[in-house]
């Protein structure tokens, strides 16, 4: 159990996004296995792979061209395969709608992307260890929210 | 119709177990505390099968003795939040010494090692789990529920959801019926 690696994947068009994500996990203790994509469309083409490994938890950008995270949502949602990663919305925005949308369509965190990346690394490892209780502890996940 | 169930955890995988055990023309005791004695030396291969049935009900094998101590600690936890009777107001930590037999201090130790998170937080995030199954039965007011849980008040109750969820108990509450009704109208 303590020596699995989780697997985390995030789809952002914002290349220092990415690149920030990376080096927040690089210095949290909790061992991980970073992927990034670069945009929706790329994230659905390799999640509609057969056989690939899937992420235990995917974050994803709201704001991006031709599919944005909202639409990944749905659309991973709506696939029996896909359904239960943890989805963790990263974005910009923090308008309440937003939030309140993400959560109804099936998202577990939402995560208003913060401007230090010392605040960033504490909410991704906040992240990480909640969603590994939810796995690990038999939890219901239909009730993990998570709005930071 | 709208039926609200509530579960026995422990006595549906004790059922679990004995139907698995008895499928297999095991020889077995079941010990309690999420430990079972095999008698006679079943097969490797036997085993195997056990192992693999269980985990369709999501039930897996611990290895590892430290694993093992864990899943006791988490067991300890869960039960006392999960009594009906309300816990009472003897520390967390001589109550999980008690029941484990080991020190506060090297439990606590291992349980972070292992897990990731502290004793503290993983109480914290059960409480709150608990409070969400209260919340969304619709049977208990958000007072009652705080005193069931054994906050000290409501508002204390509140901030500790906000601050584990981000979310009101009632933001809670209308997401989660939204999220239910999208999926009614998709189906």
């Amino acid at each position: 159990m303590q020596n699995e690696i989780i697997r985390v994947m995030l789809a952002d068009d914002d290349e220092d996004d990415r690149l920030f994500f990376k080096d927040a996990f690089e210095e949290i203790k909790i061992k991980t296995e970073v992927s990034t994509l670069k945009n929706g469309i790329e994230l659905m083409n390799f999640l509609n792979q057969p056989k690939v490994i899937l992420p235990h938890i995917l974050f994803l950008d709201l704001n991006m061209p031709g599919k944005t995270g909202m639409d990944c949502l749905r659309e991973i949602k709506s696939i029996d395969r896909l359904k239960d990663i943890a989805i963790a919305i990263y974005s910009t925005s923090a308008s309440e709608e937003d939030i309140e949308e993400t959560f109804v369509q099936g998202a577990n965190v939402y995560i208003k992307k913060p401007h230090e990346f010392s605040a960033l690394k504490k909410i991704l490892e906040d992240v990480i260890t909640i969603n590994w209780q939810y796995h690990t502890s038999g939890l219901n996940r239909d009730n993990f929210l998570l709005s930071l | 119709m709208k039926l609200y169930l509530k579960f026995d955890i422990n006595a549906i995988c004790k059922k679990v177990l004995q139907e698995q055990l008895d499928a297999l023309n095991i020889d077995y005791s079941i010990l309690g505390f999420g430990e079972v004695e095999i008698q006679n030396s079943a097969s490797n291969e036997t085993v195997k099968k056990l192992q693999d049935n269980l985990g369709e009900y999501g039930i897996s094998v611990v290895e590892s003795h430290k694993s093992i101590l864990v899943q006791k600690i988490k067991d300890a936890i869960i039960e006392m939040i999960y009594s009906d009777e309300k816990i009472s107001n003897e520390k967390t930590s001589v109550y999980l010494a008690d029941k484990i037999g080991q020190s506060y201090g090297y439990i606590s130790n291992l349980f972070s090692d292992v897990t990731y998170t502290s004793i503290a937080n993983f109480i914290i995030l059960q409480k709150v789990e608990r409070a969400k199954q209260l919340i969304l039965t619709n049977e208990l007011t958000i007072t009652e529920i705080a005193w069931k849980l054994n906050y000290s008040s409501v508002a204390h109750f509140s901030n500790q959801f906000k601050n584990a969820t981000g979310l009101t108990p009632s933001a809670f509450l209308r997401i989660i019926d939204k999220r239910k009704s999208a999926l009614q109208k998709k189906n």
